[in-house]
């Protein structure tokens, strides 16, 4: 856990945020990595300079009011940002020391290596449970034989087996909303992605649900780098390694402050973390 | 702790897209293309091929040559993806084929005897085998416009009603009201003609562009109430209940948050509905003739329409008269392109902003395209 809190970045509380590189090897650096990211849509600059680091198997939090650009931030880690035709981007977001844009790089590649869950839950309908799991194992032509085994271990790991193990043959989209965010995490852990971008996944959820997922997170925080961003204070202090706070002035969101969620929660070294997360505005 | 600040920060920020294809690619590929096409000319004077139709083959075959030459050294995923792109695309442009083989042919016999004038002209003092530099087409494009505006009126507001009726009230006639538009697309046009024969023309006593216009509305119905349906159904249900949420009657819902959403979409229900008309013949024969004058008044007798005229001049048969025929061609050929191209223009307009979304921003976004 100490050595994890080190390899945080912090950035300067500027609008433009300096990397400050604590441990200073660059090219060894194992999990995702952005530097100076901005985003445009259009001439409207939605983010500015955003250099963050995630090791490999930590969960970080994003946090911040609405519209600072947490989505925008989240799309652009794996390239879904540039479905938007007016979208534009700088800097560069780097997995495992390479440069997920550079033009060699098949953008379906990285979505493969970087998962997504999505806010509202948004299982295949016309797929049956079991069809669900699989279906990034079809849709990207991969090789695996032992499709039982698949589903079964991802439902598991996404806390949704026991519940759904004699119907998986009923359509994905007959279950409840919590159940079908847990599909939506099955789905994507069937491809076995290096990264998890999870964006407010329980926002739509009940505490029970939500619990349950939290705890799916931690677990997954052992094999997997996991990325979430959260409204909830509470959910972020519970499931999350390190938090990213996030905040607009205005003008294009920028990166306030970083670091392990213990010291985000109890001594933050930015006064307008300390008002965020005690609900003190935002 | 040292503070090592990244050099990235210190440049400044320029906006990019990684992700587009880079300009000397799409240069490049632009040229092969351009290339390809000389190509597939020089094939087509040379050999057996011939036309639109034999350019359009070579060109093809040149095109899949090259991608399975240099398909050969790429990976297996990648020569997938190049091999599925180019049989995509070349359907895609199969398609495009005969239209274009249409167009072409119709230009080269038509071109002669456009002129300047021939759209401000008519046939009054002009008879059909004088000399091309003489008459027009003008009244035959008027009256047709004419016509057609008078089926747009009638159709339009019966289309969409229809449409709500389908999708909005879905009342216990739903299944009836369906069904009698669409079997309505299956008249044939000669008879929706001969409808309006007996009905408007024998009652009025005389051939008119009135009738006409009913007539053509008749066969525009069903596409414009089609497609109204079809884009209504678009409209989330989200949308609907957010509408009912705050209190509002059902048919203000229609008429304020969902007829609004897809004004674009209807536009273009309305463009295709008159694209399909404005070359019908059959149903012109029986209800509005055909004049030689231009005619501005749709109750005061017979009135020329394009396709009238087309008519008419290969009827008459000489050399100067079938000109005219390819001419006039041109002209309502050139018309329906336009209507399509307008319809396409609304159409993605609104699809764009539907996709932007948010911001005012997204409106005005230009830039970085
Ligand atoms: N598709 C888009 N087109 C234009 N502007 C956009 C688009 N998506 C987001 N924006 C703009 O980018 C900025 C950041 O939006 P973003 O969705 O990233 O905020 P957020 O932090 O995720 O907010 P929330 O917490 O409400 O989800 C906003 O100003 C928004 O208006
Ligand atoms: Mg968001």
């Amino acid at each position: 856990m100490t050595q994890r809190t080190m390899t945080m970045t912090t950035s300067d509380l500027s609008a433009t945020n300096k990397l400050e590189d604590v441990q200073g090897d660059n090219s060894s650096f194992r999990g995702l990595e952005t530097r100076a990211v901005h985003a445009w849509f259009g001439k409207h600059h939605a983010l500015a300079g955003v250099s963050l680091r995630f090791p490999e198997r930590t969960v970080t939090g994003l946090i911040g009011p609405s519209g600072c650009g947490k989505s925008t931030f989240i799309r652009l880690l794996n390239r879904m940002h540039e479905f938007i035709p007016s979208a534009a981007m700088a800097g560069s977001v780097l997995l495992n020391g390479s440069d997920i844009y550079d033009p060699s790089e098949d953008p379906a590649m990285i979505r493969l290596k970087v998962g997504m869950v999505f806010q509202k839950p948004n299982p295949f309908p016309a797929m049956t449970i079991r069809e669900n799991v699989l279906a990034g194992i079809k849709l990207a032509h991969l090789k695996r034989d032992n499709h039982d085994d698949i589903v079964e271990q991802c439902l598991t790991r996404a806390g949704l087996w026991k519940e759904v193990k004699d119907r998986l043959d009923a359509s994905g989209g007959s279950l409840s909303g919590g159940q079908q965010q847990r599909l939506c995490i099955a789905r994507s852990l069937a491809v076995e992605p290096q990264v998890l971008l999870m964006d407010e996944p329980c926002s739509a959820l009940d505490p029970g649900s939500t619990l349950r997922i939290e705890e799916t997170i931690k677990e997954l925080a052992e094999k997997i780098t996991v990325i979430i961003v959260t409204h909830n204070m509470q959910q972020a202090s519970r499931v999350s390694d390190y938090c990213a706070f996030f905040l607009t002035d205005g003008g294009p969101g920028y990166l306030v402050e970083a670091d392990s969620t213990r010291k985000m929660f109890t001594n933050p070294s930015d006064p307008r973390t300390a008002d965020y997360v005690q609900g003190k505005f935002g | 702790m040292s503070n090592v600040v990244q050099a990235s920060d210190q440049v400044t920020i320029e906006p990019q897209r990684p992700w587009a294809v880079k300009r000397v690619v799409r240069a490049t590929n632009a040229g092969r293309l351009a290339l390809f096409a000389a190509l597939a000319a020089g094939i087509t004077l040379v050999s057996p091929l011939a036309n639109a139709d034999g350019w359009a083959l070579a060109f093809l075959v040149v095109n899949l040559t090259w991608t399975i030459a240099t398909a050969v050294r790429l990976g297996a995923k990648e020569r997938r993806d190049a091999i599925v792109r180019v049989v995509v695309s070349s359907l895609a442009f199969l398609a495009f084929v005969p239209w274009l083989s249409i167009f072409i042919s119709t230009a080269l016999k038509g071109y002669k005897g456009l002129y300047p004038g021939y759209l401000f002209n008519d046939m009054r003092i002009t008879s059909y085998d004088d000399e091309l530099t003489f008459g027009g087409v003008g009244h035959a494009v008027v009256g047709s416009l004419i016509m057609v505006a008078i089926a747009t009126i009638l159709t339009l507001p019966l289309g969409i009603l229809s449409g709500i009726y389908l999708t909005e009230v879905r009342g216990r006639l739903t299944f009836m009201v369906r069904f009698i538009v669409q079997s309505m697309a299956g008249v044939p046009s000669v008879v929706a003609g001969l409808f309006i024969f007996a009905t408007v023309v024998q009652s009025m006593g005389r051939y008119s562009g009135l009738a006409g216009g009913i007539a053509l509305a008749v066969l525009m119905l069903p596409t414009v109430s089609r497609t109204a349906e079809e884009v209504l159904k678009l409209v989330p249900d989200d949308l609907r209940s957010a509408g009912y949420a705050l209190g509002a009657r059902q048919w203000r819902t229609a008429l304020m948050v969902v007829l609004p959403t897809v004004k674009a979409g209807l536009t273009t229900a309305a463009i295709l509905g008159i694209a399909r008309v404005i070359g019908e013949t059959a149903p012109l024969l029986l209800t509005s003739l055909n004049t030689n004058g231009f005619m501005w008044n749709p109750i005061g007798g017979t009135l020329g329409s394009l396709p009238t005229y087309i008519f008419a001049m290969f009827m008459y048969g000489s050399e100067f008269s079938v000109a005219r025929a390819w001419s006039g061609s041109v002209v309502l050929l050139s018309i329906v392109l336009f209507f399509f191209v307008l319809a396409r223009r609304l159409g993605g307009r609104s699809e764009k902003r539907a996709k932007a979304g948010v911001g005012k921003a997204a409106r005005t976004s230009v830039g970085t395209k």
